[in-house]
């Protein structure tokens, strides 16, 4: 018999007999719908509290946003999507504020060492935010990789105001992940971090050592 | 299983739990060390609930995961198919060991060379770290707790925070002596230094290895939750992941997870959530650029099953592994987390590493309790931990009487002489004028009282018993 038939067999025929199903209310998770202000202002306080950065934006300025926190922090370079509206719209933009910018068009294996080394900040786009818990949600896809959001340093993610969900509960809900999730889909709820010293704080152990919001309202 | 308890000879001998123990209780930078972390946890715990109906959010936890166990042998068949329309390869092992071998085998079919890990702690039940170098394949640990840890050849003294025994001097030297970082007592310092050890690692190793928080049926996804990026780095970079999960991890839905997630981070940290919460339902598709070619899931029974059998023992299987119970554990922060042992430490490892290693191994876990109920209190999913811990007392010294037996290593603490103690007791108990006259006999006769007592008396004062009897009291009184 294999392992599998084992195993199952072992939980079919269970000396204790059928096991009762109980019932299970959610409605525990549910908020109180939150007005758009006020999710704004949770997200921006969870994520603060997490040495996160939300600036708030318009759809004119975010670039100016953009090229203002780039320039503060030196980067050489920014790791922009090819087909999503972001990308498209800072490449036609031309500004020369901006640095140069990176896109992500072929697989990892053949820039593998210049990703991990040489690409100073990324910006990508979100699928919505969490106001309770102050997370990003990100499906990676071919035109904005996987890595994207973990390699470089910086991550500026772009948040649309009116895209934010009061909790995960609602979120998942709103947008039926029951019904087929993508190969990766993430949470982001701050910069990497880690506690392992002596529970001292430090930022992008791993991952990014910031975390930046371009909140568009 | 007994292919399991040979493998737990790279452990520390759990008999030795007193000397241990002993020992760390006297040891004042373990007590300081244990004390400020657990101190810093519960009152964490207790911010990020605030303006939560606790109660109603452990019950609904506590039903999310009797629900995933009641239908426990569907949803895995369930998530079998699922994960394979996904494209995720699903492997099945009845204990550690078969477990190590499935990981083997996947990485010499790659011809791996390197594997880089993410935390994992059925990893550490399965000892796949020694096992792999046995093979010549080199198992390196990405978390920074567990890499330090792994540094300094000893095991996780906490299960959420592995490298909680150590002070910043103390890494900085292990820093210093194994990869030449410069001493130093800056931890952001430190933590860059291993950041780019490791970034090194990652792009190099063959193969990521990694645990799993929650397994999804409905979707075929694998949570896992974590704040480093070291997970996201070991599932994304290498070729090919391979995910290593207990039986018990699969959920129905995604919105059963949406309540222990909830529920988790908060109790394990105090966090709200994590930085990443990643969910994994497949490997990198053609359009794809990065992700891995080949993603495993390995399901791993290890005593599982077993404890799956037992109405009151299965409540041990709802763990959701958020350290909750250790961190509010005052046994637990006296002597700290290598005093037990074991893979799991505290009072969940109490309550299950019994099973994995037999009672007669574990003789000790189940007593080394002051049954204060803690543990249970703070446990998200309500395991009623302080019950369990008195039912495998009860199995650890009884015969077969109580329950039939369960416990791998049943009655492994009986010892002949207690029980007849215990039988003359209750016959004693039972029959009025013995009872009169042994305690009158006893009251007597109270100087001859020995003023040792065992180990009982090593820090207490032996009981006096009263110069009169309670029945003579009372008839003294007239009543």
């Amino acid at each position: 018999m294999s392992s599998r038939e084992t195993i199952l067999q072992r939980l079919r025929n269970r000396t204790g007999g059928e096991l009762t199903v109980p019932e299970c209310d959610f409605s525990v998770l549910v908020r109180d719908n939150w007005s758009t202000k006020e999710r704004i202002e949770r997200f921006e306080k969870m994520i603060e509290s997490v040495h996160g950065e939300v600036h708030h934006c318009t759809e004119d300025m975010w670039m100016d946003r953009l090229a203002e926190v780039l320039n503060t922090r030196g980067a050489r370079n920014l790791l922009i999507p090819q087909q999503h509206e972001i990308g498209r719209a800072l490449r036609d933009a031309g500004r020369d504020d901006l640095p140069e910018l990176l896109i992500y068009d072929e697989p990892i294996e053949s820039w593998q060492a210049h990703l991990f080394n040489e690409v100073d900040a990324s910006i990508t786009s979100t699928r919505g935010g969490i106001a309770e818990t102050g997370s990003l949600i990100l499906w990676p896809n071919d035109d904005e990789p996987r890595l994207m959001s973990l390699v470089p340093p910086v991550h500026i993610a772009v948040l649309k105001a009116s895209e934010l969900y009061t909790t995960f509960h609602e979120a998942m809900q709103a947008q039926n992940w029951a019904a087929g999730m993508p190969t990766n889909a993430l949470l982001i709820s701050g910069p990497s971090k880690t506690a392992d010293i002596e529970q001292t704080l430090a930022y992008g152990v791993h991952g990014p050592k910031e975390l930046i919001v371009l909140m568009i309202e | 299983m007994s292919e399991t308890a040979e493998h737990t000879g790279h452990h520390i001998d759990v008999k030795e739990f007193h000397p241990r123990a002993q020992a760390a209780i006297h040891n004042p930078k373990i007590r300081k060390n244990f004390r400020s972390a657990m101190d810093g946890l519960m009152s964490k715990r207790k911010t990020a609930f605030e303006g939560w109906d606790l109660e109603t959010l452990r019950d609904l936890g506590a039903n999310v995961r009797l629900r995933a166990l009641a239908n426990l042998p569907d949803l895995l068949e369930q998530l079998e198919k699922k994960l394979t329309e996904n494209g995720i390869r699903v492997h099945w092992a009845v204990d550690g060991d078969e477990a190590c071998r499935i990981v083997r085998d996947i990485c010499k079919a790659r011809d791996a060379k390197t594997v880089i890990k993410g935390k994992s702690m059925v990893s550490e039940e399965m000892e796949l770290n020694h096992y792999l170098e046995e093979q010549g394949i080199e198992a390196l640990e990405s978390d920074l707790g567990e890499y330090i840890v792994q540094l300094a050849d000893e095991t996780p003294s906490h299960i959420i925070m592995p490298a909680i025994h150590k002070n910043t001097g103390e890494i900085s030297q292990l820093l210093h002596d194994k990869t030449g970082t410069d001493l130093s007592n800056d931890v952001e310092y430190l933590t860059a230094s291993a950041r780019q050890q490791l970034r090194e690692k990652f792009m190099n190793a063959d193969v990521g290895v990694s645990g799993v928080n929650f397994a999804v049926a409905e979707t075929g996804t694998l949570c896992l939750v974590e704040n480093e990026g070291n997970g996201r780095m070991t599932t994304t970079v290498p070729k090919c992941h391979i995910a290593v999960t207990g039986i018990e991890k699969v959920v129905p839905s995604m919105e059963d997870v949406s309540a222990l997630l909830a529920l988790l981070t908060r109790s394990a940290t105090g966090q709200h959530i994590t930085t990443y919460f990643n969910m994994i339902s497949g490997p990198r598709k053609a359009e794809e650029l990065d992700g891995p070619e080949e993603v495993h899931l390995v399901l791993v029974d290890n005593g599982r099953s077993s404890i799956y059998q037992d109405d009151e023992l299965l409540d041990t299987l709802r763990c959701i592994r958020c350290g909750a119970c250790m961190n509010h554990c005052p046994v637990y922060t006296r002597v700290g987390g290598h005093a037990y042992g074991t893979t799991y430490p505290g009072p969940i490892g109490k309550i299950l590493m019994p099973h994995l290693i037999g009672l007669d191994e574990g003789r000790h876990l189940p007593s080394a309790s002051s049954l204060c109920g803690a543990c249970g209190e703070v446990c998200p999913v309500k395991i009623p931990i302080p019950d369990l811990l008195v039912r495998l007392r009860q199995e650890s010294v009884d015969g077969d009487k109580l329950h039939p037996a369960k416990v791998r290593g049943h009655g492994a603490k009986r010892s002949s002489m207690e029980a007849m103690i215990w039988k003359g007791w209750a016959w004693m108990h039972a029959s009025p004028g013995i009872y009169r006259f042994g305690t009158g006999a006893a009251s007597k006769f109270r100087a001859l009282q020995p003023s040792k007592a065992g180990a009982w008396t090593d820090y207490r004062t032996a009981p006096k018993l009263a110069a009169k009897t309670l029945h003579q009291r009372m008839k003294e009184r007239g009543q």
